[in-house]
């Protein structure tokens, strides 16, 4: 493996004649070797935390004799508290200036937790554990997804994110299958899995602590003094500008009309009466179309526009209820909708980070793509109770339906609210001073 | 920022040498772990087992052997009178077991790339006589008297993009090989059908004698109800609060449970036993958390799988007897999910 260590700014240089609407085509996509190890740093990462969140209910009701009850309601509140602390970890990596040491921190503690797993036993260490993990899953999210912004050619950002993804989803779809396998060979062996999980976390702390450099966020704002100090003092301010503040509007908006992935599965299930053992090979279906689209899609957002792909990908969720609501199905509409799922993600996911850091000034990036990814997740999670209740007052297929026709109104809304949202603010941030 | 090119060479090395030093340590773990299993798949039982017998003549204990060596986790029965004696270990592996003199129901896991669980009806050689897939990790079954109904109740998780929660899935399968579904099953409290977000139902008993009746746990927001249910009309009807996983005793009169008094937090199950008829509630004096559907040894005892602290992956089943002050004693060491066919 070669790559030039003098090619480590990236397409950073590319910043200073910063033209955020040139278009993608004039200028030629280099991959930043940061972002690649980023990507991989994610990758390992994910090997890590999803072989041990495979095979934990397993570990915890086949093996330990312990409930699963108490750890749902444990998972309901670090949900919550993960929403918190990626807030608070994208502030202090913009405010710290540092977005790699908080990174860091994050990776740091997601690994020292899974340490822990190697001696726990009762219900509260593996509590204690779950929850360390998930607060350094918080931590790290926006302080990384920064980085990567400041390290992308800024006509190449969706992509670069996409690329970012596509090597996370690698990790996520490589873990389960790691830890099945390992379960496979020694039946009784979650100490293996533990192990091997652990070796991967150390490599992923390993490779960020010394491959990845410690690239200031607000870098094209670096002449600027003031704009560090002025971080000391800020409130919510942030969440005011005017493109930003559209933005989580419509990513709430969208939120709350997205249902969990959870139901549409289930709702496959009951339709299609499949075969219940290949209910987890849904989740992987969904989990390889995401990475296999994640690049392509990054590269439709650069050159036709983020907003409308990540509007589009909410049609391509619209598409998915539909087709799991209708009356018709067999195995082609049940490949239809993981497929369209699988393109949600992907035109969604890696996008709204890009929008998220295209619309806030770099001095704030962290806490900017903090603030969307959390309404985000608090949306979601409002989405998913309300639809529950819906799912049980009349149906699975009246309620897809509802949600459907609520999903193609948020549509229609946010079409609106984001096409006057235009990628200025970064600019009035580097010329602001 | 930028790093000489010295430093920079020093830190690809230091991470090559990481990444080497763990993936080696980590494999090395792997192969001994697997050593591990082979010598202890192969080692002696630390037990005394006998192997490759029938069902014995009742009564005789049905359950789960979890003493290490030859015969780790598979089904296996003792005499009644001597619990503590030689136990025949069949070659079938269950994570749940529960049976009658001709019949067993045994809930396994299917380890494989795509981790999957099945429930299998044995006969008295053990051998499948049918099974089907069930959707999650074992948890508790049932067979009613004259083997016809089987109750099966799982964990549904277990992927890795699941959302917060459980839930639990708990169907009786009927004799012509239909299945229902207990969620689908009209839930009645105080007279109200409760059309709930989040119904549960688990743990289910047959009534001894009565092949139309059963009763279960229902829970909803936080709520727990013992439900009295109805094959035929297909209702669960609410007629205690906060028992869970209930089991009939033999007589039909009383019925066992575990009781949550921990708060909400964790849960710390008691062992309490309610008449049927007075509707009177007796918490026992069982000091451990027994996560467990509770099995009767005889009208008056109860029996329990509880974990061993000392080591994971071992449970034993003990004993404790419905009168005040009774205190537990060991039944049978490293076993579970007891099951007393008389």
């Amino acid at each position: 493996m070669y790559i030039s260590l003098s090619d480590r700014s990236g397409g950073k240089r590319d910043k200073s004649r910063n033209n955020a609407t040139a278009l993608a085509a004039e200028v030629p996509f280099r991959l930043s070797p940061v972002i690649l190890w980023l990507g991989i740093v994610s990758m390992v990462t994910d090997v890590s935390s999803e072989s041990v969140t495979a095979i934990l209910p397993l570990y915890v009701t086949g093996f330990l004799g312990l409930s699963t009850i108490a750890f749902g309601f444990i998972d309901g509140i670090n949900q919550g508290a993960s929403a918190i602390v990626r807030i608070a970890a994208g502030w202090a990596a913009d405010r710290s200036g540092h977005p790699k040491r908080i990174a860091l921190a994050g990776y740091g503690l997601s690994m020292l937790a899974r340490i822990g797993f190697l001696f726990a036993g009762g219900f509260w260490a593996i509590a204690a554990i779950v929850t360390g993990d998930r607060i350094g899953k918080g931590i790290r999210t926006a302080p990384r997804d920064a980085l990567i912004s400041v390290s992308a050619q800024p006509e190449h950002l969706a992509r670069s994110f996409g690329v970012h993804r596509m090597l996370d989803n690698i990790g996520a779809a490589a873990g389960p299958l790691i830890a099945f396998f390992v379960l496979l060979m020694i039946p009784n062996g979650f100490s293996t899995v533990f192990v091997v999980s652990l070796a991967f976390a150390v490599i992923g702390v390993a490779v960020l602590a010394l491959v990845v450099p410690d690239i200031r966020a607000h870098g094209v704002n670096s002449a600027d003094g003031g704009e560090g100090k002025r971080l000391f003092a800020f409130s919510w301010s942030h969440l005011k500008e005017p493109g930003l503040g559209k933005l989580l509007i419509a990513a709430g908006l969208l939120g709350v009309v997205t249902i969990g992935d959870g139901f549409i599965y289930l709702v496959l299930q009951a339709r299609d009466s499949f075969a219940v053992q290949w209910f987890p090979l849904l989740f992987v279906g969904t989990n390889v179309v995401f990475l296999a689209l994640a690049v392509p899609l990054g590269r439709l957002a650069d050159r036709v526009g983020k907003v409308p792909v990540f509007v589009g990908g909410h049609i391509a969720l619209l598409a998915t209820y539909l087709l799991a609501a209708a009356p018709f199905g067999g195995l082609w509409g049940t490949v239809g909708c993981l497929v369209l799922l699988g393109a949600f993600y992907a035109a969604t996911d890696g996008v709204l980070a890009a929008l998220a850091s295209q619309l806030t000034p770099a001095g704030k990036l962290a806490t900017g793509i903090a603030s969307a990814q959390t309404v985000v997740a608090l949306s979601r999670m409002t989405a998913s109770a309300g639809f529950g209740v819906l799912w049980y007052a009349v149906g699975a297929p009246m309620a897809m339906v509802v949600a459907s026709v609520l999903l193609a109104c948020a549509v229609v809304a946010v079409a609106v609210i984001l096409r006057s949202a235009r990628p200025a603010a970064r600019q009035d941030a580097g010329s602001g001073a | 920022m930028n790093m000489s090119l010295t430093g920079s060479k020093a830190r690809w090395a230091v991470l090559l040498i990481v990444t080497a030093v763990v993936l080696v340590a980590a494999g090395i773990y792997a192969v001994g772990a697997y050593q591990r299993f082979e010598e202890s798949r192969t080692a002696a039982s630390s037990v005394g087992i006998t192997a490759g017998q029938p069902l014995p003549g009742v009564p005789f204990v049905l359950f789960r052997n979890t003493a290490s060596g030859q015969g780790y986790g598979n089904a296996a029965t003792v005499s009644l009178s001597d619990p503590g004696g030689t136990r025949a270990v069949s070659e079938q592996e269950c994570d749940r077991v529960y049976g009658t003199a001709a019949t067993v129901v045994c809930l396994k896991t299917n380890r494989g790339l795509v981790t999957a669980f099945e429930a299998a009806v044995l006969n008295r050689d053990w051998q499948v006589q049918r099974s089907w897939p069930v959707p999650g990790i074992p948890s508790r079954t049932r067979v009613s008297a004259d083997g016809s109904l089987i109750a099966t109740t799982v964990f549904v998780t277990g992927h890795s993009y699941a959302t917060s929660g459980f839930s639990t899935a708990t169907e009786i399968s009927l004799p012509g090989g239909t299945s229902g579904n207990l969620e689908d099953f009209a839930l009645m409290v105080n007279g109200e059908r409760l059309v709930a977000t989040d119904r549960n139902i688990w743990g289910v008993t047959f009534a001894p004698g009565q092949n139309d009746v059963f009763y279960a746990t229902a829970a909803s927001s936080g709520r727990i109800w013992l439900v009295r249910g109805s094959l035929s009309a297909k209702t669960l009807t609410a007629i205690h609060d906060h028992v869970e996983c209930p089991s009939i005793s033999p007589d039909g009169t009383r019925i066992a449970y575990k009781k949550n008094d921990g708060g909400g937090l964790v849960a710390h199950w008691r062992v309490a036993v309610l008449d049927l008829a007075s509707g009177q509630e007796r918490v026992l004096s069982e000091k451990r958390s027994v996560d467990d559907q509770i099995e009767w040894l005889d009208d008056r005892n109860l029996l329990y799988g509880l974990p061993d602290e000392a080591a994971a992956g071992d449970s034993n089943i003990w004993q404790l007897g419905t009168e005040p002050g009774s205190q537990p004693s060991l039944f049978i060491a490293h076993a579970w999910s007891p099951s007393v066919v008389r």
